[in-house]
């Protein structure tokens, strides 16, 4: 079996070596089947998409910051959805939170952060030199780009797109003349998530495939980066739980479209019974969450996996606690799945039930903490090198913190009665989920951006960027909790009405003028990342000085990633600032045997064995050079 | 190519977790269709979870069996609903041909098995006469899916009196024959419904793999994997065709027996 896997992997490097000379531009950058490629497609698509769902939110920013505001200057782009005395239209306010919610959970942070960095690292990171599947990878990319497609006309239709909030419950979504929302612009919702799904799964069987089968010669698991880690449970999590979702989603669509009732029981419209009976929408909300909670752990993990290989290379120090870090990524990804029904408290459930979600809901905290603790200790006296990157890995570590504390109060389900669906939800979930993957996304391409394209993005546009974002963030969601806690609810159109939240104006206006502030600072980080692609400095092959395998690669990797063997590893990725080196990093191609100086007891005694392994592949490596001869 | 290294394997000392082999003895072809049964698994648990949550909701048939009548206050009883068999119009003879179906569909899995383990063994001939047979026992099943439908239906002759709300809002008494998806004789409307939907996205899959199998089937047969030098293809379609079996003996389960 080993013989036989050694002769497949020579094998796909020479195809891939004749394939390199006549890539032309169609299959180099649009049906490329290169993971770099694909990894660059997803960065871009979710890039455009980011912008499309910030805009979105700053609309119904300005009709919460400004409700007395005239909106007549948007009539050019809103046309109809502009009501003659040049109000937003109500109906066209809830469609924009349903897209804002689903463009950033789906289409940015799983696919434009997932999407990215687990193709575009996993086969760096492990030595490989592709994706197990690359044409699966490919449909992958593209099943995401027919999704977002079909998302981006329903924008455009008479009906306006779905309005019945990113969850779409039931029987809101299931019912044609419940809102427009619910009309055509539901039916391509549920076709577009069907396609994401079908992509979703392409890509986390290839990832999860991929990290088993094609790690390269001594990068056993405990030598994984913990970036690999992070993708590759990420991809075990989507794996389990879209499916569940599309079961959620393909019901719907029979209560929608052929007259079933699995949702539906009891309704009457306009005092009229319709005929549905026996279904029950609370069936719904658990499907829905059952996706939907391990969701947010399929948006947080990547960008904590990323986190871990920055702060550990800009500290110049030993990630803390690799196998906590592990261990605990494997907790988060196993309670990921039962911790669902806390976001039902309120739906009805037993308050019995209510209170054992609740206790696992609780224990997420403390693989949650071991992480920041080894983050922070990770810092600790290290020599802090603040790079971009850097300065987006501690402020993901910030917001992990102060959304993750606030976490706690919802958990709890006696607490949550005051809280559900309120502004204190928004602002817990943009913190932890929201703004604290978003760092990790972009702390992610100040760090990769040189390897993806061979440049340096500028670091001083970057700081700018960092800390207009960092602050601009506090400011936008840190108002929400006194908002929220004062019961003002979410999704609500008005609420000028009410006397319990129209003294809230200030901190609604606010809120509103630090979103489009903050907003307005991504422009800098889009004119960084695109001129530094064609004007950047040039970058140097390890720019970072980081141990990782993808820094072994040349300047342009060419598909294959590596123009001979692919190197083999001797050690893991965190030999930062080892005691008795010469430098303070050495990379994980770096044997063993090559540097009693720096070996712990341990790791000396392994030299022997180091000794003996190398000796064996240098046979096999000569024994190959003579069949072939 | 292929030829390369065979004289030759990788050191072993690293250990089978170490890299540079494939731990699980698997390719990544065979790994990426287990991992695919896995998720497909969620799909149907989930099915099967709704199904559950709405048959709780009712209450079962109580009375004596011979004196059954549908209605959709109470779950009807599976025996005294599929009790039909083709060409014995009249007689009552429980679950006998979901058995049958039953039975064809785990014996196309057992030819499934001879197919594979003929690849192992390089036997064209035999991988290709078994591939025929699993295919024929895929198609005979999809086949008594549709009588079986098809009775479902079309119904009894005497029907049931069920009062129910009908599509324009009116509450109606009358006689209904067979079923579909507003309303039935049998028992609740989600009876029928789940019904359709759940054996509909099985036999969506059996379809699926009757595809498969008669793309295997030909390939088989023309060569192709001979030349190729292994009969992984095989292998693999024959996962997800146990997979499909192990689904049914699941969703038999619930449909029929609960």
């Amino acid at each position: 079996m080993a013989t036989a896997s050694v002769a497949s992997h020579s094998d796909a490097a020479h195809d891939h070596h004749d394939h390199e000379h006549h890539d032309n531009f169609i299959t180099k950058y649009i049906f490329s089947t290169d993971h770099k490629m694909i990894g660059k497609q997803f960065l871009v698509t979710g890039i455009f998409w980011a912008i499309i769902g910030g805009l979105l939110s700053l609309i119904f920013r300005l009709q919460l910051g400004f409700p007395d505001m005239s909106l007549e200057w948007l009539r050019p782009i809103l046309g109809g959805w502009i009501t003659p005395d040049g109000a937003l239209d109500p109906e066209f306010y809830l469609a924009l939170v349903t897209m804002h919610g689903t463009i950033m959970v789906f289409f940015v942070l799983t696919a434009g952060l997932s999407g990215t960095f687990s193709n575009f690292l996993i086969p760096l990171q492990i030595g490989a030199r592709d994706m197990a599947s690359g044409f699966m990878n490919m449909l992958s990319y593209w099943f995401f780009f027919v999704s977002g497609v079909i998302m981006f006309i329903s924008l455009f239709i008479e009906t306006g797109p779905a309005g019945g909030g990113w969850v779409v419950y039931p029987p809101l979504s299931a019912l044609e003349q419940a809102i427009p929302g619910s009309g055509l612009g539901m039916t391509l919702w549920l076709i577009a998530m069907t396609f994401f799904i079908a992509s979703s799964l392409l890509g986390g069987i290839n990832y999860i495939t991929t990290v088993i089968n094609l790690r390269t010669k001594g990068m056993s698991f405990s030598r994984l980066p913990l970036t690999i880690w992070a993708f590759f449970l990420t991809a075990v999590i989507g794996l389990l739980s879209f499916p569940v979702l599309f079961s959620a989603a393909l019901l719907l669509v029979f209560d929608r479209s052929f007259g079933t009732s699995f949702y539906l029981s009891d309704i009457y419209i306009g005092g009229e019974a319709l005929p549905n009976t026996g279904g029950s929408p609370v069936l719904y909300q658990h499907l829905f969450w059952f996706l939907g909670h391990p969701e947010v752990y399929i948006v947080l993990l990547p960008a904590l996996g990323i986190t871990s290989e920055v702060i550990a290379t800009n500290a110049r120090k030993p990630i803390f606690g690799y196998k906590a870090m592990i261990i605990s990524m494997l907790g988060i990804t196993i309670l990921s799945f039962v911790v669902w029904a806390h976001h039902m408290f309120v739906s009805g459930m037993n308050p019995f039930l209510g209170s054992i979600f609740m206790f696992l809901t609780l224990i997420i905290a403390i693989p949650s903490a071991v992480k920041v603790f080894n983050y922070l200790t990770t810092l600790w006296r290290g020599n802090l090198i603040f790079t971009p990157g850097m300065l987006f890995s501690i402020g993901l570590v910030s917001f992990f913190i102060s959304g993750g504390l606030t976490g706690i109060f919802l958990g709890n389900s006696a607490i949550d009665i005051q809280l559900h669906d309120t502004y204190f939800v928004v602002a817990h979930f943009h913190l932890v989920m929201g703004s604290a993957s978003f760092f990790g996304l972009m702390a992610g391409v100040y760090h990769w951006f040189p390897k993806m394209f061979g440049r340096m993005m500028d670091a001083r546009l970057g700081y700018i960027h960092f800390w207009a974002t960092f602050i601009g963030v506090y400011l936008v969601f840190f108002p929400m909790h006194y908002i929220g806690i004062a019961g003002f609810p979410r999704r609500y159109y008005s609420w000028t009405g009410f006397e319990f939240t129209n003294m809230y104006t200030d901190l609604n206006l606010f809120v509103s003028v630090a979103a489009i502030l903050t907003f307005a600072a991504q422009l800098i980080f889009l004119f960084n990342f695109f001129y530094s692609m064609y004007k950047g400095r040039v970058a140097t092959l390890n720019p970072w000085r980081s141990n990782t395998l993808e820094w072994t690669t040349p300047l342009h990797p060419q598909h294959g990633n590596w123009p001979g063997e692919i190197p083999s590893v001797y050690r893991w990725p965190y030999d930062y600032s080892k005691p008795g080196a010469a430098e303070d990093y050495i990379p994980q191609t770096v044997p063993l045997s090559a540097t009693p100086e720096s070996n712990l007891p341990h790791e000396q005694e392994l030299v022997k064995l180091e000794k003996e392994i190398i000796a064996d592949e240098e046979a096999v490596l000569v024994a190959n050079e003579s069949t072939n001869s | 190519m292929s030829t390369t290294a065979t004289a030759v394997g990788v050191s072993s000392k690293r250990g089978i977790w170490g890299g540079g082999n494939e731990p699980l003895k698997a390719s990544y072809g065979k790994l990426m269709m287990w991992f695919f049964l896995l998720s497909d698994i969620f799909t149907f648990a989930a099915f099967l979870t709704a199904y559950a949550a709405i048959r709780v909701s009712y209450p079962t048939y109580a009375g004596p069996e011979d004196v059954f009548v549908g209605s959709n206050e109470y779950w009807p009883v599976p025996e005294l609903v599929f009790d039909a068999l083709p060409f014995l119009h009249g007689f009552h003879i429980p679950l006998a041909f979901v058995g049958l179906m039953t039975f064809i569909l785990i014996m196309s899995s057992v030819t499934m098995v001879l197919a594979v383990e003929a690849g192992h063994r390089n036997d064209r001939a035999d991988v290709t006469k078994w591939l025929l047979w699993t295919l024929l026992g895929g198609i005979t099943f999809l086949s008594c899916q549709a009588w079986e439908w098809s009775h479902f239906i079309h119904g009894t002759d005497s029907g049931s009196m069920i009062t129910y709300v009908n599509n324009l809002g009116r509450v109606v008494s009358e006689t209904i024959y067979g079923a579909n998806l507003a309303v039935n004789e049998y028992g609740p409307a989600a009876f029928a419904q789940l019904f359709f939907f759940i054996t509909g996205f099985h036999g969506f899959h059996v379809t699926i793999g009757v595809f498969l199998l008669f793309l295997a089937f030909y390939q088989s047969a023309v060569g192709v994997y001979e030349r190729r030098g292994h009969y992984e293809m095989v292998e693999k379609i024959g996962l997800y065709w146990h997979f499909v079996d192990l689904v049914w003996v699941f969703v038999f389960t619930f449909f029929y027996l609960i």
